[in-house]
């Protein structure tokens, strides 16, 4: 009984080790490789689009209302301690040093992870890789290359995004709606956010995090059973995976970067 | 240049512990129809991407032009490539480009022509297959007959010496199988190319090959011209010809005795 258990414990952890490999071997294929700008860039621009572009009206509205509610929380507490004037910072370094890079990758996972895996798992179970392979063009460099990059690429810029919309929220409700100072809110900003500590760890953040997402869901998508229940399992596994990895690197990252 | 383009030599290939082919040698005649024929699930597909260089083999040769695909590293295996291509049973058509695009793509790819020559190309692939009338569709919106005909103006884009053909009349109504069967071998003689094809729809193989290699049990069980096989002792190559439902491959799957589960159920 105890020797089934962990023989399954040992081919479970196996079977993901293997697949970290695969995904390496993968990301080493698609990734090292002589640029060639003239083909690979209306690729990548497409793929920024598509990724990226069309990711923006999810990370308005969420950076809109997350940064309205901040204020809403923040106020209620703050005042108490008649400490209204600190809105600003709270909101702002909130948002900069976490809400901004996990929330962004959580929704980046949900929205164009998750199309990311059922695209190229669908083009794998429609021989479409396999075909490109025959006529002697690498699906790794086509496919996997551009929609990586594009990710990489687009996630800390959406991050940004949702930040500063999520400020510009937290002026809505605090400064608009319940009358904190606004001069307070943005001077009490500049004073306690520092470029190098927030800011920068913030973008630090999701440039990981995009690495992360991205990865995982090329990934599931190029690994991915052929059939429909495949894919729909690997959409599902890119969006817990991802969701989880993002969240498990965010502890660590917050306890290197402000833990000391 | 020596008359065989593809010579599989003593091929033996593995998956998990099963076996699919078992020191199996073959060869290609250049410039000839070949179809390979045998019951479903016995690797044929497989063995179209054992040429391909998609599969390696645990043993044996497999030599296009004297060269050994298996042993080739990737940027040789990537030039043979170019000079084969493969209809997929699906047609694998790249569903986010037009029937055009899909044509244009290897060349795309692999030349730098100017768009005006790329597009006498592409049309003259698409009148070739009876599709420039549909060169702006999408995959999408192509009947699977028609997809693969469009599929077949790409797998001829770049004029490759060798053209494999994977199940190419299965799921057809009887008038796109006929396009095909005229295609394949009107497309072998006008380009001179030499043609594989994978297939289990005896009738239409028999009328179009040159050249057919039977493969069951892991290795080719009967080869021949068409009007040879017909002729062929073997009476398994004759069930699979004619399609008997009994003989040498049984109808029933391996059981216990019949009666013996009926008499289990009584007690």
């Amino acid at each position: 009984m105890i020797v089934d258990k962990l023989q399954q414990l040992g081919q479970h952890s196996i079977a993901k080790v293997q697949g970290i490999g695969r995904a390496t071997i993968m990301l080493f294929g698609a990734l090292v490789a002589w640029p060639t700008p003239r083909k690979s860039f209306p690729l990548l621009l497409k793929q920024l689009y598509v990724v990226g572009v069309l990711s923006l009206l999810i990370i308005l509205v969420s950076g809109l209302f997350i940064g309205m509610v901040l204020a809403l929380q923040g106020y209620t507490v703050l005042s108490k301690f008649g400490a209204e004037q600190m809105l600003g910072p709270l909101v702002a370094l909130s948002l900069l040093r976490e809400l901004g890079p996990v929330v962004t990758a959580l929704l980046f996972a949900g929205r164009a992870g998750s199309a990311l895996t059922a695209e190229i798992g669908l083009m794998k179970a429609t021989e479409q890789l396999s075909g490109m392979e025959m006529m002697a063009v690498d699906p790794l460099r086509r496919i996997i290359a551009p929609r990586f990059w594009a990710g990489v690429i687009s996630m800390p810029l959406l991050a940004l995004i949702f930040t500063a919309v999520g400020i510009l929220g937290g002026h809505l409700v605090g400064v608009d709606w319940l009358g904190v100072d606004g001069g307070g809110y943005w001077s009490a900003m500049q004073a306690n956010v520092d470029f190098q500590q927030d800011i920068l760890n913030g973008v630090i953040k999701s440039v990981v995090f995009a690495l992360i997402v991205t990865w995982i869901a090329l990934h599931k998508g190029f690994d991915a059973v052929p059939t429909s229940e495949g894919i729909s399992q690997a959409t599902t596994q890119t969006v817990v995976t991802s969701s989880l990895a993002v969240l498990g690197f965010d502890f660590i990252l917050t306890a290197v970067m402000f833990g000391g | 240049m020596s008359d065989i383009l593809v010579d599989i030599q003593h091929l033996t290939f593995k998956r998990g512990d099963r076996v699919i082919y078992d020191d199996m040698s073959m060869q290609f005649q250049r410039g000839k129809v070949t179809a390979i024929m045998g019951p479903s699930g016995i690797g044929k597909t497989t063995l179209l991407r054992l040429i391909g260089g998609q599969l390696k083999p645990e043993q044996g040769k497999i030599l296009i032009n004297g060269q050994d695909i298996p042993q080739l590293n990737r940027k040789d295996l990537y030039k043979a490539r170019q000079k084969m291509s493969m209809l997929f049973q699906s047609g694998a058509m790249f569903s986010d480009m037009s029937v055009y695009d899909n044509v244009a793509f290897p060349i795309r790819e692999h030349t730098r022509l100017p768009e005006e020559i790329i597009r006498l190309m592409v049309l003259m692939k698409l009148e070739a297959v009876g599709l420039r009338g549909a060169r702006d569709l999408m995959p999408a919106e192509l009947s699977g007959g028609m997809a693969r005909r469009a599929a077949l103006a790409r797998a001829i884009a770049l004029d490759p010496q060798l053209i494999m053909y994977d199940e190419p009349f299965a799921g057809q109504d009887p008038i796109s199988m006929g396009v095909i069967v005229r295609l394949i071998r009107s497309l072998n003689n006008a380009l001179g190319l030499t043609s594989v094809v994978v297939s289990h729809d005896v009738n239409e193989v028999m009328s179009i090959a040159d050249y057919v290699y039977v493969v069951a049990e892991q290795k080719v069980i009967g080869q021949g011209t068409p009007d040879e096989l017909r002729a062929h002792p073997s009476a398994l190559v004759q069930q699979f010809l004619q399609g008997q439902s009994d003989g040498p491959v049984p109808f029933h799957f391996k059981a216990a005795s019949y009666s013996a589960e009926l008499m289990e159920l009584a007690k």
